[in-house]
């Protein structure tokens, strides 16, 4: 018998992301029609389409680039919420270890005019230490992770904002540029901007990210850690009673995690794309965005990295929308939709078995009344 | 001094109102994450109806109709949550996620779109009430009385006779505790968690408009709520789920988030040479340290957070 490509996990998550995307992007569109009819199909367009926007080829790679750029810090954040979920942790606190690793690697870079490769370091230092508070507070005090996580998001935007405020423009809230200040905390382009029309920003971050996904895979599928990790996952006491230790499981996983949001914060600002601006009030949306994407992504590494670029895409894209009529935030709307319809992923892939089942269903019932008259004949 | 108290109170007042909306939901079984998307969702019905109505009006249809604006809004927002965790089985930590990201991004689109239609120059996404926020407030000896502190006050007490002396509370509670056993008494689980969740949004509705009533006359939809809403599910833990006791600690929590806002003021308090980061930050780092201490015995309710699925039993 035909095997039904349907019945495929890895093809049900695809339909199921294309489904959200899809229907995340009419619902959007639907919104648009409501605030201004006129030009709600263009505006729509202009965030799918992005950098293609521009008609000339070098301004295209160019902002092509920018759109990667971003999308190394975005996967980062991603890999961290998928690591702690595939452990049953939800790392709603990558937001918060993505400031504290900006914080890190800038304060490094330009109050101690540390070299790149050290202030990555300690960013991953950092960002581990934050994630173990979690950790830590979840194992041996049974704090919500959630919850504390969000609690720590705003710990860590505050005293970023009071230690960046030491190296920061005089006359601006923003802090010093590297380009200028700290050219040795620069990560190496290796050459890789002169693919992207000599864009400065693209730096051997994107390649990393990508590895790093690639990394996290095999560390979950194929290492006995991972199995353990993914063990206590699904159950914390059977987990316990085969003797895996737990609690150092779901610490380790924090770890992880925070140390992953932390470089993705040192992917951003080490490459001088943005600086941090000390009076924001609120926590940066890279850590919730990541949260979209790990999900859009069918919660697999590989998955996560063409879903993270997705989100960056239309996020870049809000920039592009005719500002007259909308404002660039349809793109967050537009992501936080994506999310909400990944929250019916479940459903979507029971609602494709069922479809299987029954068509399998009358088949066979068919093959049976076929039989049935071969044998009265 | 008397500066302090008056914020403390409005604080503590948000802080109850959120945390009680949490009670509601959580004790039907639905753990509500989304109570920050629910916040800002409510203060943008209620800034939107201060905005349509006249000024001519008289306080009392005033507080009334904004009360009112906040709230339908809300409880409509919350039924995202219920379709999803309730009908579709939807993970409840997703969904109540992006509803906190959808609201600030759907409040923040559609206030700029209103203000760009008004005048073409104006981008923000800022709605002043400057007006209609006098009538939210009594003045009686230099100290403000904001209404709201009061309609705290009834809400708490109608939480507290709601969820402990009527069938339906106890019902509701059944729900969120042994599901299984509700539902083989006849309760019917699905409409106690629809009515747990929309609850949840009268109250989250509430608390968003009193939060941009409390302390300016203008507000900045794309700054949200500023983690109120998970500030309140912590009061809710701390409270161990009871409406009194989350009464007492939405009063611990608004006096330290109070301090932030009026620290300047104690002489004490500057002469320490504190950067006013710390205070911003005191309401969360207090908050983390008081769940360390108090999770370790949680009384939350025992079947909160899992789907309820009529076919397994």
């Amino acid at each position: 018998m035909k095997k039904n490509l349907l019945k495929n996990a890895a093809v049900q998550s695809l339909i199921a992301s294309l489904l959200c995307i899809v229907l995340g992007l009419l619902l959007g569109f639907i919104v648009l029609l409501f605030i201004n009819p006129s030009g709600a199909g263009e505006a729509i367009l202009a965030v799918v389409k992005n950098f293609w926007n521009y008609s000339r080829a070098n301004l295209q790679a160019k902002n092509f680039g920018n759109t990667l750029v971003k999308t190394a810090p975005l996967l980062m954040c991603s890999l961290s919420v998928l690591f702690a979920y595939k452990v049953g942790l939800f790392n709603i606190g990558a937001a918060g270890q993505y400031v504290v690793g900006s914080c890190a690697c800038l304060y490094a870079a330009l109050a101690w005019h540390w070299s790149w490769l050290p202030c990555l370091l300690l960013s991953i230092v950092v960002g581990g230490v934050y994630g173990a508070i979690v950790g830590l507070l979840k194992a041996y005090c049974n704090v919500n992770e959630v919850i504390s996580g969000i609690m720590l998001n705003w710990i860590g935007l505050y005293t970023t904002n009071m230690l960046l405020a030491t190296v920061k423009e005089p006359t601006s809230p923003y802090t010093l540029h590297l380009k200028t200040d700290a050219t040795q905390a620069m990560l190496p382009t290796l050459g890789l901007g002169k693919l992207f029309s000599d864009n400065g920003n693209v730096t051997i971050a994107i390649p990393l990210a990508v590895l790093i996904a690639i990394a996290i895979m095999v560390l979950l599928d194929k290492t006995r850690l991972g199995y353990e990790l993914k063990a206590t996952g699904n159950n914390k006491n059977a987990a316990k009673y085969a003797g895996m230790a737990e609690k150092r499981n779901i610490i380790l996983t924090l770890i992880i995690g925070g140390a992953l949001a932390a470089m993705g914060g040192a992917f951003l600002y080490l490459t001088d794309f943005e600086q941090w601006s000390v009076t924001q009030s609120s926590v940066p949306g890279m850590g919730f965005n990541g949260i979209a994407a790990a999900f859009l992504g069918g919660l697999n590494p590989i998955g996560t990295i063409f879903a993270s670029y997705f989100i960056q895409h239309i996020t870049s894209g809000g920039a592009f929308v005719d500002l007259s009529k909308y404002s660039s935030q349809i793109s967050d709307l537009i992501s936080s939709l994506i999310i909400y319809l990944c929250g019916f992923v479940l459903f979507i892939k029971y609602a494709i078995n069922m479809g299987i089942a029954k068509s399998e269903e009358k088949a066979k019932q068919k093959a049976a009344a076929a039989d049935e008259k071969g044998g009265a004949k | 001094m008397l500066l302090l108290v008056q914020y403390t109170l409005i604080f503590a007042s948000v802080l109850m109102l959120v945390a009680l909306g949490g009670c509601f939901s959580e004790h039907s079984g639905v753990i509500n994450l989304g109570l920050e998307g629910i916040m800002v969702i409510g203060a943008l019905g209620g800034a939107l109806m201060m905005r349509a109505l006249p000024n001519s009006w008289a306080a009392l249809p005033t507080i009334l109709v904004v009360l009112l604006g906040a709230v339908v809004f809300a409880v409509a927002y919350s039924a995202l949550l219920g379709v999803a965790c309730i009908n579709f089985k939807a993970d409840q930590t997703i969904v109540g996620t992006a509803l906190n990201m959808l609201g600030v991004a759907a409040a923040t689109v559609l206030v700029k779109a209103i203000n760009t239609a008004a005048d073409p120059n104006n981008v923000s996404s800022e709605i002043q009430y400057v007006e209609a926020k006098k009538k939210f407030l009594v003045n009686i000896a230099g100290f403000e009385f904001n209404w709201f502190m009061l309609i705290a006050i009834i809400m708490l007490v109608v939480a507290y006779v709601v969820l402990y002396k009527t069938r339906f509370g106890l019902r509701l509670m059944a729900c969120g505790e042994h599901p299984q056993a509700a539902d083989s008494v006849g309760i019917n689980v699905y409409k106690m968690r629809w009515a747990g969740v929309l609850i949840s949004g009268v109250y989250g509705g509430m608390g968003g408009i009193c939060y941009i009533l409390a302390g300016v006359s203008l507000w900045k939809f794309e700054n949200g709520v500023a983690g109120f809403g998970f500030l309140a599910l912590a009061v809710m833990i701390f409270g161990q789920w009871k409406p009194t006791r989350i009464a007492l600690a939405a009063l611990l929590f608004g006096l330290f988030r109070a301090l932030s806002n009026v620290y300047f003021g104690f002489p004490f308090l500057v002469a320490l040479n504190i950067p006013g980061s710390v205070y911003n930050m005191m309401p969360y780092l207090i908050s983390l340290v008081v769940l360390a201490f108090t999770s370790k015995k949680s009384r939350a309710p025992k079947a909160e957070g899992i789907p309820y699925d009529k076919g397994q039993r």
